[in-house]
């Protein structure tokens, strides 16, 4: 008897684990994908924008804060990625 | 034995004990200091550089005088059409605010992003996002709703599917995009930050040669992060402008 109860809580033990080791594996798992995206996204941008800068150097200038302001658009999707992977934290 | 590095939790990071005032809302703790200080070096950095108005700059006078001549010809002549001289003073003085804030990462004795707590970014969306609505309204009067929420140039079908994204757009996404932006960049950087510190007092406190490596990428983490500091108060910035300006002049 005694030894059921104590195999009864083991179980539950391991169980609160199970949850906290799933929670951690979708933050980590969340914030991977969501930097993919912006990953290739802003790789785009930047070589586009590199392009651009050597097709007509007298444009540099605006290339150059048009392409910041595209770094800044695509890196906050995964900066809100980010902060789902914190907000999860135990 | 336990063979593995002891990270502090993560509220021992960004949570800052009360040491003043406790229990008030005026209670002062680290980040209040930070955005005190900042205030202060921003309205003193003004002050005093414009006290003397000597036609040729000496000394911090050309600091500053390079510094708005910076923000007039990066943020404000490439964005903001007609008019934009008007928020000249705003955005230079946000732009050397959330510096000032951003910059107290690296000083010593300090290193904490004053901007990595959502309190102060939050404020400055808020902001940011009253004075482009009142400038739309002051300028388009009601036809600000029509001209942000019904952008010209799109099929007559497909504003069922445009203009609630307009409206999440305007009311939501824009101030909330800029908080989290410049927020959750300045807690990546602070945790990148103290996870070199640690590990490398760590290694040095075991083998001595193995805090070698970790403590030069900190080094080039400290230089990267300065530059971020930088950046995203100028990408604050900059998207103010663009936000101020399509408030004030639709495209059509």
């Amino acid at each position: 008897m005694l030894s059921v109860l104590a195999q009864i809580a083991i179980l539950a033990q391991t169980v609160g684990d199970v949850e906290k080791g799933l929670s951690a594996i979708g933050a980590g798992l969340g914030y991977g994908l969501a930097a993919i995206g912006p990953g290739i996204g802003i790789g785009i941008v930047v070589g586009n924008a590199i392009t651009a800068m050597a097709r007509q150097p007298e444009a540099a200038g605006v290339a150059r804060t048009t392409m910041f302001l595209g770094i800044a658009f695509t890196e906050a999707l995964a900066l809100i990625g980010f902060v789902v992977f914190i907000l999860l934290l135990p | 034995m336990m063979l593995g590095l002891e990270f502090p939790p993560i509220s021992h990071l960004f949570e800052w004990p009360d040491f003043a005032f406790q229990g008030t809302p005026l209670a002062m703790n680290k980040t209040v200091l930070i955005y005190l200080a900042a205030m202060a070096l921003t309205v003193g950095l003004f002050l005093i550089a414009g006290a003397r108005k000597s036609l040729v700059p000496t000394g911090l006078q050309t600091i500053a005088e390079s510094g708005i001549d910076f923000v007039d010809s990066s943020v404000v002549k490439p964005t903001m059409s007609v008019g934009g001289e008007k928020f000249m003073p705003f955005l230079t003085s946000l732009f050397f605010f959330i510096f000032f804030i951003n910059i107290f990462e690296v000083i010593p004795f300090v290193q904490f992003p004053g901007n990595a707590r959502m309190a102060m970014p939050l404020l400055l969306a808020v902001v940011v996002w009253l004075i482009y609505n009142y400038q739309g309204f002051k300028n388009q009067g009601l036809g600000y709703i029509k001209s942000s929420l019904f952008p010209p140039g799109v099929p007559k079908l497909l504003y069922i599917l445009v203009t609630p994204i307009e409206l999440l757009q305007v009311l939501v996404i824009k101030p909330a995009s800029l908080a989290i932006r410049l927020w959750a960049n300045m807690v990546a950087g602070h945790l990148l930050l103290v996870t070199f510190a640690v590990l490398s007092a760590a290694l040095w406190e075991s083998t001595y040669v193995g805090a070698i490596a970790p403590f030069a990428v900190l080094i080039l983490m400290t230089g990267f992060e300065i530059l971020v500091s930088f950046l995203q108060a100028f990408i604050f910035t900059i998207l103010t402008a663009v936000y101020i300006d399509g408030a004030v002049h639709p495209e059509h």
